[in-house]
């Protein structure tokens, strides 16, 4: 099961309605949450990626159960990709490839729960940015922290919020996912 | 609001007489690049519906008022939506019923000639896929060649020709088409013929189609020769019918010859193609009408919608018989191929009997266009 915002039903109904009801439902969400849409229409599969992609919103992953497909999309955060980052402490993917085989990091992964399902660096914990601030005492502050979310944005509020809690040693994996060309994991099931 | 539909039909018959059309095709670009409604004559525009979502005035602006406009999609619905937005903005526009599936499943029957002894040759063009079968007929009975999934086209037209189907052939175990053979035979009580080389992993029983089998049909005795021509599968089997005309199955095209890929072993099968090409069909007569099993671009339709050419033409126009250089021809047949069909693996299984989706699966696997030839 991922964590969504939003469930929306449109199992047994044809092209155009699975694609017309998204839109409609996403209207709702506000920027940043993720939609699960479940559809029997097997061509909503191809038509879901190439609406997110020409209405600016970001499809994540789908998952078949049965005859249900499950799209899972996220809703455009139009700062995203724009802001400045200002946390200093940054490293570059190849340089977080690197690290990986040391033993005292963490990848810490602030995306959503479905963002984080359908791709992630292998062994990163997820923790979305909306729970850091219950959570972030799961996280062992012996260890250096790699921060990394889609695009650099969330994961320079990560950072930020980290270190007001007193972890000293955080870096924020700039580039972030949608770059990453490393090995990946998945477990949407 | 109603709008009109066009039938696949409709839009078959403007495609072969090379009539005006535009097409306002809806489906994402994608499927658009991947597979379209090709014809001389047709202008197109592509454009999703889910872009289309809030309002068309941007889109009726670029069509245009002097030629009929079809809206295209997968299936039907987007294409009733985007047409209904239009006659809301006062565009005259039609809709293509049962969208780029039916299209796919269109089958239009092009008489090919008259047989010697009395009897008729019907080439059934599916001209949305590039898939070509035969219907021979004489004395009240009938042989097919090819057969593709749509098989009760091919039993109503039989029956209106008070013919009785006795035999069915495949030329090869087709990978970008289901065969039609089987379950034409099973309803008809026909022989089904299959190549055994090609039919080694098949689950059903059928007749061996072997080099040399002659059947025969109709009081008339219309003949039905096989020839052995492998190349594009290692079974691939060529027929000569009534000593007139060449079946070559996916072995040879009009434009382009057959790729040797398509189960995996192209490295070998390659010079049985060359062999089967150059040394087999050029023994044969100048004169038989070469009938193939696909077409891949509409300039390999004649005036009447036919695809068929003579043999002799074909020696000296069609830059697949013409490579002299054997490591040329090698490398063409096996180098920068074109994609693959859409599932041809799981269509080649269930070609063999072994998986049996329903109809719906059928259609899907099917979707895209023809990709059996290397030109």
């Amino acid at each position: 099961m991922i964590k969504t915002d939003r469930i929306l039903d449109a199992k047994g109904l044809a092209c155009p309605m699975p694609i017309v009801r998204t839109k409609k439902a996403m209207k709702d969400l506000e920027p940043g949450q993720v939609i699960e849409v479940q559809a029997t229409d097997k061509g909503s599969l191809a038509d879901m990626k190439a609406w997110a992609k020409s209405s600016g919103n970001q499809y994540l992953g789908s998952s078949e159960e049965g005859n249900v497909l499950k799209h899972y999309l996220r809703k455009a955060d139009e700062s995203e990709g724009k802001d400045e980052v200002h946390f200093p402490h940054t490293l570059a993917n190849s340089e977080l490839q690197k690290q990986l085989s040391r033993d005292d990091v963490i990848v810490l992964d602030v995306r959503e729960p479905a963002e984080y399902a359908f791709g992630h660096i292998e062994g990163a914990v997820s923790i979305p940015l909306g729970e850091l601030e219950e959570r972030a005492g799961e996280l062992d502050s012996e260890k250096e922290i790699f921060v990394i979310c889609r695009t650099g944005n969330r994961s320079d509020f990560a950072v930020k919020q980290l270190t007001e809690k007193g972890f000293s040693r955080v870096k924020n994996a700039v580039e972030g996912m949608s770059q990453w060309e490393g090995p990946t994991e998945q477990n949407n099931a | 609001m109603t709008v009109k539909a066009m039938t696949a039909k409709e839009v078959a018959r403007k495609v072969m007489d090379n009539k005006p059309l535009f097409i306002l095709d809806v489906r994402n670009g994608d499927a658009f690049a991947d597979w379209k409604i090709e014809g001389g004559n047709i202008q197109y525009l592509n454009t999703p519906y889910f872009d289309l979502l809030d309002g068309v005035e941007e889109v009726a602006s670029e069509l245009p008022k002097d030629r009929d406009i079809l809206v295209v999609c997968a299936k039907e619905g987007s294409s009733v939506m985007v047409a209904e937005m239009l006659d809301e903005e006062g565009v005259d526009v039609a809709y293509l019923e049962g969208g780029m599936k039916a299209w796919s499943e269109h089958l239009e029957p092009v008489k090919v000639g008259d047989l010697k002894n009395g009897g008729e040759l019907y080439q059934f063009v599916r001209i949305g896929k590039g898939c070509l079968s035969y219907m021979a007929i004489s004395g009240g009975e009938a042989a097919i060649v090819d057969a593709t999934r749509m098989t009760n086209i091919f039993l109503d037209f039989a029956q209106e020709k008070d013919a009785k189907i006795k035999h069915v052939f495949d030329t090869h175990l087709h990978a970008d088409h289901i065969s039609g053979g089987r379950s034409i035979a099973e309803a008809t009580g026909a022989t089904y013929y299959l190549p055994p080389a090609d039919a080694e992993e098949v689950i059903f029983d059928y007749a061996e189609l072997v080099n040399g089998l002659e059947v025969a049909i109709g009081d008339a005795r219309i003949e039905i020769e096989a020839l052995y021509s492998p190349g594009h599968t290692i079974g691939s089997t060529s027929f000569i019918v009534d000593d007139q005309y060449l079946m070559t199955g996916d072995i040879l095209f009009i434009d382009s010859i057959g790729r040797p890929d398509l189960a995996g072993l192209a490295e070998d099968w390659g010079g049985d193609l060359r062999e089967s090409l150059y040394s087999r069909y050029a023994e044969l007569a100048d004169e038989l009408v070469v009938l193939p099993a696909h077409f891949m671009i509409m300039d390999e339709l004649n005036e009447d919608g036919s695809v068929a050419k003579k043999l002799g033409d074909l020696f000296k126009e069609n830059h697949g018989l013409n490579i002299e250089d054997e490591q040329e021809f090698r490398d063409m047949v096996t180098k920068n191929l074109p994609p693959q069909p859409n599932a041809y693996q799981d269509i080649r299984k269930l070609n063999m009997g072994k998986i049996t989706p329903d109809e719906e699966v059928q259609r899907e696997m099917e979707i895209g266009p023809n990709r059996c030839a290397v030109r």
